[in-house]
């Protein structure tokens, strides 16, 4: 059976001084139903890009330039316009790393909400009302009766982005994207979302595409992770083959430099350098630039997709010498 | 919010103080008592008609209090127009207050259809060419603008009175009269010119104020919960967009009251714009003070009620 969503070849591109630069460049993955997929990165990878191409809500004056991002076998960027209205919110939801800015500062959050569903559902705003009081409730807002007419600027971060997840379930979407849910948070609260996300996920068996920069989340809530850097995908594996026999340099740099796998006193080894930017990516491997393990067709030849072991992609020459090695040729 | 209202009002006496002062300055810089008495009284006035027309209207005293504590202009000023005992016209010896009441209703009569039709033009054209933003559309619209911001007001009278009135014969070039029926034709010409002259520039501004809202991060939520851009414009922006444009539509209210100086000079409309037209043109200090005046005080009270304005538009707004 195939998988719930589907992306292929996904490739996003930002006008730039000679030509389209891409920022997300040939992403493929798959999603199943009641999956959590962690997509994980530093900063610039395009993490957040590759989530608003999926739901065709690219800022411009950037665009999805090929690919395919197949909910059941439809291909959303082929749907017209209203088609995606329906898709976005309905089946696929959203919610962002800026609880602070992302609701409206001059509606009260219950209408938030209340237009959420009624975007998507003949019924009557009493009854919307009703069930936003309930889903405030499950998210877990404290009075949550009252807190339908707050102003954004009455709740805190944590309670903005409880707010944004009520909205996102609101209509018992089959996926939702989280991007960075935890991010703009204080580190207590972040658990807490994190735990409210993981409970609403095994209560409504709901495929979660959660975008984080951090391990740790990916050890909370993860069933399986692909790993992005400067634009393209590194590695895809399960979650714990990934944590405990990372392949990728690129991978282990990450997991070497989370504080929770380091050693107590030992000084956290970073990944040297940052990730460029997307019109200075190199044309081999894009990773060779800060890479450790690099040899030499790493800077010019992009690396193919290998897969040491089923259900795993590896992008590294690293790996396809030593696989080919392996296999004795 | 009563300490705000109060705290605002101090601060627009200081205002006002100012705007009194320089008023003083600068038209007794240019224009000696004798000159206001020769404009009244015409350039061939013999000496001692003009002493005694300077005695007749205080004059004859000195400008500033170390010429004279007791008895002086700049002190007469002040307590004059704080009293608002605005006296006589120093071209005709006509009653200001009596002048300003008959100027209001002609005044208002273009000033405020002209707020509303601006505002009724503006914002649909605006949120147009910024629902259209980055295509030809919006490249057009702000074009237009730019055109029509840089073309001078004058231009448009002269054009409106040549093409419209003259040419095609619809409306009166100028004039006014205050019988309802009568009173669209003539306010026709400067209601157009005023839309024509004005708009550019609004349209620009709200445009402005729509696509910054527009790239708000709570339009992409909107974008994500799956609204339209047509419902994303009027429900989310345009409520955001409101916060500024209201800024600019309650300040503009206080000058509806001082009138249009240019369209009420060149289309004869015998309005406060007129009167403080012709106040400058006979130097006519009483009358153009106390125009002055009134302007300064509108404008603190538009100030006030902005900023109150802003309360029931953004729920952020606490006055404090
Ligand atoms: N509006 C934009 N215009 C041009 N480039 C952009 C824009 N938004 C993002 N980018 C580029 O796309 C790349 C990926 O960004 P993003 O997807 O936000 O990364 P991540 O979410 O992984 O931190 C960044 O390098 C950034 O420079
Ligand atoms: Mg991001």
């Amino acid at each position: 059976m195939s998988a719930l969503l589907e992306v292929r070849g996904l490739r996003t591109v930002f006008p730039g001084e000679s030509g389209p630069v891409p920022v997300v460049d040939d992403i493929a993955f798959d999603l199943d139903r009641s999956e959590v997929l962690a997509l994980v990165g530093e900063s610039g990878s395009g993490k957040s890009m590759t989530a608003l191409s999926i739901l065709r809500l690219v800022p411009k004056p950037g665009r999805v330039d090929a690919g395919a991002v197949a909910l059941e076998g439809e291909n959303l960027l082929d749907l017209p316009v209203t088609a995606m209205r329906r898709i976005r919110g309905r089946r696929i939801s959203m919610i962002f790393q800026e609880p602070m800015t992302c609701l409206n500062p001059v509606l009260p959050v219950g209408a938030q909400v209340v237009e959420a569903i009624q975007l998507h559902e003949a019924i009557s705003t009493v009854d919307a009302r009703a069930r936003t009081r309930d889903l405030f409730a499950e998210v877990g807002i404290p009075d949550p009766e009252a807190r339908l007419d707050a102003y954004p600027h009455q709740l805190s971060g944590g309670l903005k982005q409880r707010v944004m997840i009520a909205m996102a379930l609101s209509t018992r979407p089959e996926i939702l994207i989280a991007d960075e849910p935890t991010t703009a948070l204080d580190v207590t609260v972040q658990a807490q979302i994190l735990a409210l996300l993981r409970d609403l996920q095994r209560e409504r068996r709901m495929a979660i595409l959660l975008i984080t920069h951090d391990l740790g989340t990916v050890n909370e809530l993860a069933d399986r992770v692909a790993v992005m850097y400067a634009g393209r995908l590194v590695e895809v594996a399960e979650r714990r083959a990934l944590l405990s026999e990372p392949l990728h340099p690129y991978t282990r740099g990450l997991l070497r430099s989370m504080p929770a796998l380091a050693r107590p006193g030992e000084r956290l080894p970073e990944i040297p350098g940052v990730v460029p930017p997307p019109d200075q990516w190199p044309s081999g491997c894009r990773f060779s630039t800060r890479c450790a393990e690099r040899f030499e067709p790493c800077a010019d030849r992009v690396p193919s997709e290998t897969e040491p072991a089923p259900g795993r992609r590896v992008w590294c020459h690293d790996v396809e010498r030593r696989l080919d090695g392996g296999a004795g040729k | 919010m009563g300490a705000y209202v109060l705290r605002r009002l101090s601060y627009g006496i200081g205002v006002v103080f100012g705007v009194l002062f320089l008023l003083f300055i600068l038209f007794f810089t240019v224009t000696k008592p004798d000159d206001i008495a020769r404009r009244a009284l015409g350039e061939k006035a013999p000496p001692e008609v003009i002493e005694q027309w300077k005695i007749n209207h205080g004059y004859d005293r000195p400008l500033w209090p170390w010429q004279d504590w007791d008895d002086n202009l700049l002190f007469d000023h002040y307590e004059r127009m704080l009293t608002f005992d605005f006296g006589l016209s120093d071209a005709d010896d006509s009653p200001i207050t009596e002048r300003i009441a008959s100027g209001v209703g002609p005044s208002l009569s273009l000033t405020v259809p002209l707020l509303v039709l601006g505002i009724l033009v503006a914002i649909p054209l605006s949120l147009l060419v910024a629902f259209f933003r980055e295509t030809y559309i919006d490249r057009m619209g702000v074009f237009l603008c730019v055109l029509a911001m840089s073309v001078s007001m004058l231009l448009y009278i002269i054009g409106a009175q040549f093409l419209i009135g003259k040419v095609l014969r619809w409306y009166p070039i100028s004039g006014f009269d205050s019988n309802l029926l009568m009173l669209p034709r003539f306010l026709a010409l400067p209601l157009i010119v005023g839309v024509l002259s004005g708009v550019g520039g609004d349209v620009r501004f709200y445009r402005t104020v729509f696509l910054e809202e527009s790239s708000r991060d709570f339009v992409r939520t909107a974008r994500a919960k799956g609204a339209s851009e047509a419902r994303i414009m009027t429900r989310h922006v345009l409520r955001n967009a409101m916060i500024p444009i209201l800024t600019n539509v309650v300040l503009a209210i206080p000058f509806l009251f001082t009138g249009a100086l240019l369209l009420e000079a060149f289309f004869g409309i015998p309005g406060l714009g007129s009167i403080t037209v012709d106040a400058i043109a006979a130097n006519d200090f009483s009358t153009l003070r106390t125009m002055v005046f009134i302007g300064s005080l509108l404008f603190i009270l538009g100030q006030i009620a902005t900023d109150l304005s802003y309360g029931l538009v953004d729920p952020r707004v606490r006055f404090e």
